[in-house]
């Protein structure tokens, strides 16, 4: 994906939606490379035995897996030196097959530090309509 | 299991990690992320950033870098799979680039159970500064450990 070209402060209003994005399947794949690229190396989200032995069914996302989709989908719409700030609640897991939507709104407009901040409510939300991830985010627009 | 709300306060000792394009190659394969401003420094450039750019979340990717890796396991005495990651949060005040050298404090802010003790939230504040000592970024993470005992009542 191309780097984003911000929008206008002006033509941002409360309750636009950012174009969702829509995820392939976890896959036992990706939490490997996740274990890998991220240097979280808890082997619950990639050893079967191991996750077992602590009582889940099955392996299951890194809770930073899917906040990297929360911040993919707020940098297809600006680019990244504009964001001030990403943070989410992990409400539930995320488990191998699922299948993860990344939506967002704007829930606010204000000033701050001589900048123009966007507010948005982001979150991840499985195949079921059960969100995974409440996260939020403030961009600056000019 | 209970754990020792005398922890709170508790600074880890800080480290300092060199940020890799190699090491963010990988991170953006595994999150599906193709921006080249992540792998290519010519486009990063000429989107205005100092270089090849970590993505927004791989600071904590940087936090994994820590030689004391596991500190705060072994400061609970918590078993690695007995945790799971409540939130996270992060606030941006500069891009990080490879080739910085960021230096990483973190501590502890908040210890509490909810549930009668079945569940323990331990919240940590983290500070990251370049190699001028300018603030790159600040996180607070929320780690919830299972207790054991509580599963076995």
């Amino acid at each position: 994906m191309a780097t984003a070209t911000a929008p206008k402060f002006a033509d941002v209003k409360v309750g636009d939606e950012l174009k969702p994005l829509v995820l392939p399947p976890i896959s036992r794949h990706q939490l490997a490379l996740y274990c890998g690229g991220s240097g979280d190396h808890n082997p619950i989200h990639v050893d079967l035995d191991f996750a077992k032995k602590f009582g889940f069914k099955d392996v299951f996302a890194h809770g930073m897996l899917s906040m990297a989709f929360l911040g993919r989908l707020v940098t297809s719409w600006v680019p990244q030196k504009q964001v001030r700030g990403l943070g989410t609640r992990f409400t539930s897991i995320t488990w191998v097959g699922d299948v993860i939507t990344v939506s967002g709104k704007v829930t606010g407009k204000r000033e701050k530090d001589g900048e123009t901040l966007v507010d948005l409510e982001i979150k991840c939300t499985n195949q079921n309509g059960q969100d995974t991830l409440q996260g939020n985010a403030t961009v600056a627009l000019s | 299991m209970e754990l020792d709300k005398k922890l709170i306060g508790h600074e880890f000792t800080p480290f300092t990690a060199t940020v890799e394009a190699g090491k963010i190659k990988l991170f953006c394969k595994a999150i599906g992320e193709e921006d080249p401003i992540y792998s290519d420094e010519a486009a990063a450039k000429a989107a205005g950033y100092r270089g090849i750019t970590a993505p927004l979340t791989f600071l904590r990717a940087l936090q994994a870098d820590d030689p004391n890796k596991g500190g705060l396991l072994r400061l609970l005495n918590v078993d690695i799979g007995l945790i799971l990651h409540g939130e996270q949060h992060f606030e941006y005040f500069s891009p990080v680039v490879v080739g910085d050298v960021v230096t990483c404090q973190e501590k502890v802010v908040d210890i509490y159970d909810k549930k009668g003790g079945a569940l323990w939230f331990v919240v940590q504040e983290m500070e990251m500064k370049d190699q001028a000592g300018k603030l790159l970024a600040k996180g607070r993470g929320v780690t919830v450990v299972r207790n054991p005992d509580a599963a076995k009542k």
